[in-house]
């Protein structure tokens, strides 16, 4: 193994004031509420800034700023709108380097990540929807689309910017104007985004930011002034969101957990296939809804793929966010480390073998190293439930209608991969998951032009592409 | 000589292509618009309803992966036999719906060229909700539609005919299976249609119907955890929100009820079937 020097990025470009207001009407306006949270760095606990906590009357301000703004936005041609898209398309690009150390300052991810995936990919969901502004007419949902009016969109900690991107531009594309929350630990970038609406001369009211956690997102969603709610998140939360919309003529998308399948043949580029399993389930920690967290191998290759596996696991080396060295950053939060430590004690617990390589872990931070589960049932937690972090549950198969079988054996349908050189086997797998996405002899890819979402207990709607239009119109 | 006395029909459940009694075995008194006693339909339970689902799940891998020719065919071939009944159809919407003749008639072609018209859809919806998508990078990336599985039907209340066939036809044609709940007043067309989808090569279960009460049955297929959507269309107020509250427990897909009164008789659009559809999206590397 190699020696490495640290190399980190340099924090210095990033302007963290101590306390941050809400962004309400093109303004930033403190709360009227008492309520303050503080949001800290995971890798080293620093508190890094102070966060309002927006009340329900904070949700109502900022819901009238963005209906107040609807009629002109709404008005305005789509070509004027489109521009504005892409100049905050173009603002994230030249803020790039900025935004991308300030996400992970916030979330924890590693460095890396930030700059070579959130942050290309958010500038790239803005410029792709800014072209759908002018050329709705043409997107297949009749002659005249019109935006729904006010959109409240909730969105997680795993990929802040990102899930922003991805609420925030095919909103504005198709005519609405948005009140947005991020999530209550990883406010910053959200709130940089704020500035780049104001450095884009977005009119006041179009894009709003309320801070705060579960009950200023519930004071969002049932504001009777909403027209559409996009959530992404866990499912327990997107169950609430569903009954508390029931009744009302709020349209719905819902971007919930994962249970995903990573399938690998016999047949598969083992070490191809190697790569594709650590890029499942270990990048961003295993902070993510569409993680390979299920690996299931062909029981003639297991002893083989695994012995890879942990000699690759070996190699990946986990510390300093900001260190472009880093592989695996911090857990986000002491609370989603006490969950992952809880599913992992039960996976052991219920007899499953656990594995990590030798892995110095900071004295500071929150940090959990990379975990193989070998041995684990299908009625296993680590199975079944949604770990939201850095560990890999892997089981067994021998043909595939047992691949499937087992694949499709969970409340869950968001994604699954694939891992053979048969191209007849990787369709006939493809045509049977019950998953939004297949990735077949790659993971975790993503792009603006490619429909993502899930089936069954993973959500509703589809976010990217065309399809992701159709959220934020009137049919 | 003294008239002949007609041989009544018994009207029983749908189920998995049978036709069952309810298991509770209850019955209620239906009557035509004018009050007078029509027959006494079978008044489903809790347990038919979860026999009903049964039936769909098990009916749901064959039917989904069918080809979209043999789904379009089949709808077709419904579309045959309701034509060929057409008189009998006439009969029981004079009875059912207060209707006339002449008006029975519209209603009953315009069933009939409605099957036609979703038949038509079943290999077509997939080129309009599909996409090859342009992604920055050497890879394939398709979407496709897929249905999203088992759905259930709180059918209209009124159309008792072209209403029920114009929420049924949309969900099967994509390849869903479903178990519906028809219209509690007017549930004998309901029953006969059965008889044309028995007759028209439809696997069994594939469609599932139920007759009663919808605010008894429908809520516990809104909470059934192996029915993946629900169309509400026939639920009105308090109803349709006690079934989108159960329904949010495995996150069906809801299709509230129509804002307003639903023109049976204008053209339906392809919000029906795209209701019930799931998109799915496959990746492959481009490389040699």
């Amino acid at each position: 193994m190699f020696e490495y020097a640290p190399a980190p990025e340099s924090r210095a470009i990033v302007d963290i004031k101590p306390s941050y207001g809400l962004f309400i009407n093109g303004e930033w306006v403190e709360p009227l509420g008492e309520g303050r949270e503080k949001t800290v760095n995971p890798a080293s606990e620093e508190v890094l800034a102070e966060i309002a906590v927006a009340s329900e009357a904070d949700v109502d301000r900022a819901v009238q700023a963005a209906r107040k703004a609807f009629t002109g936005w709404s008005a305005m041609p789509g070509s004027e709108r489109a521009k504005y898209i892409f100049r905050i398309a173009r603002i994230i690009q030249e803020r790039a380097r900025e935004l991308a150390v300030l996400e992970s300052l916030d979330n924890g991810k590693p460095i890396r990540e930030s700059r070579d995936v959130d942050l290309p990919l958010v500038a790239a969901h803005f410029f792709y929807y800014a072209g759908w502004a002018d050329k709705l007419s043409y997107a297949g949902f009749g002659p005249s689309p019109q935006p729904l009016g006010v959109a409240g969109q909730i969105i997680p900690w795993n990929f802040p910017l990102l899930m922003l991107a991805w609420k925030i531009a095919p909103a504005l594309a198709c005519g609405n104007t948005v009140v947005l929350k991020p999530a209550e630990t990883t406010p910053l970038t959200a709130l940089a985004f704020a500035e780049i609406c104001r450095q884009a001369d977005l009119p006041p009211g179009v894009v709003n930011i309320v801070t705060g956690a579960g009950e200023t997102g519930g004071a969002l969603v049932r504001h009777p002034d909403v027209d559409k709610v996009a959530f992404t998140g866990s499912t327990e939360v997107g169950r609430l969101i569903a009954r508390s919309v029931a009744g009302s003529r709020k349209k719905v998308t819902l971007e919930l957990g994962g249970k995903a399948a990573n399938i690998v043949f016999e047949d598969a580029a083992l070490d191809q296939a190697v790569e594709g399993i650590v890029n499942g389930i270990f990048f961003n920690q295993g902070h993510v809804c569409c993680a390979g967290s299920r690996l299931l191998v062909q029981e003639s290759v297991a002893d083989e793929l695994l012995e890879a596996l942990k000699r690759r696991l070996s190699t990946l080396r986990l510390g300093d966010p900001l260190d472009k060295n880093t592989d695996i950053g911090a857990i986000n939060s002491a609370a989603q480390l006490a969950k992952i430590r809880e599913l992992s004690e039960a996976g052991e617990a219920e007899g499953a073998e656990r594995w990590s390589p030798a892995c110095p872990i900071p004295d500071k931070g929150f940090w959990f190293p990379p975990t193989i589960f070998t041995g684990v049932a299908q009625s296993h937690r680590i199975a079944r439930e949604e770990i939201f972090g850095p560990v890999l549950s892997v089981l067994t198969f021998r043909t595939p209608a047992e691949a499937i079988e087992k694949a499709n054996n969970t409340p869950y349908g968001l994604s699954a991969g694939v891992w053979t050189e048969k191209g007849s086997l990787m369709l006939w797998m493809a045509s049977r998951l019950r998953a939004g996405v297949v990735w077949s002899n790659t993971f975790n890819k993503f792009d603006p032009t490619s429909p993502f979402g899930g089936y069954k207990e993973s959500g509703y709607g589809r976010e990217g592409g065309r399809h992701g239009l159709e959220a934020y119109l009137a049919l | 000589m003294s008239e002949r006395l007609a041989v009544r029909k018994t009207y029983k459940l749908f189920i998995g292509g049978a036709f069952p009694r309810s298991e509770s075995g209850r019955s209620y008194v239906v009557s035509s618009s004018k009050g007078e006693f029509l027959a006494n339909a079978s008044k489903a339970s809790r347990k038919d309803a979860r026999e009903a689902v049964a039936a769909a799940r098990k009916a749901f891998p064959g039917w989904s992966a069918a080809t979209a020719y043999n789904r379009g065919q089949i709808l077709y071939r419904v579309a045959e036999m309701l034509e060929g009944r057409r008189s009998q159809f006439v009969a029981e919407l004079v009875d059912a719906d207060g209707v006339g003749v002449r008006k029975a008639g519209e209603l009953v072609d315009a069933a009939v060229d409605r099957l036609v018209w979703y038949a038509g859809w079943s290999d077509k919806i997939g080129a309009i909700r599909g996409s090859a998508n342009p992604v920055a990078g050497p890879y394939f990336n398709l979407s496709s539609t897929e249905p999203t599985g088992v759905v259930a039907v709180v059918a209209p209340e009124a159309g008792p005919l072209l209403g029920l066939v114009s929420v049924i036809a949309p969900v099967i044609v994509t390849g869903n299976t479903c178990v519906v709940v028809a219209s509690e007043r007017a549930p004998l067309p309901s029953i006969t249609l059965a008889e044309v989808l028995a007759t028209s090569d439809l696997p069994g279960g594939v469609v599932n119907i139920l007759t009663g009460s919808a605010a008894e049955i429908a809520p516990w297929l809104a909470g059934h955890m192996d029915v993946n959507a629900i169309d509400l269309t026939g639920a009105d107020g308090e109803l349709a929100v006690t079934c989108e509250e159960a329904a949010a427990e495995n996150l069906k897909r809801v299709l509230r009820p129509p804002a307003a009164k639903v023109d049976w008789l204008a053209d339906p659009g392809t919000e029906r079937m795209t209701a019930f559809l799931e998109t799915k999206t496959v990746w492959h590397p481009i490389g040699t």
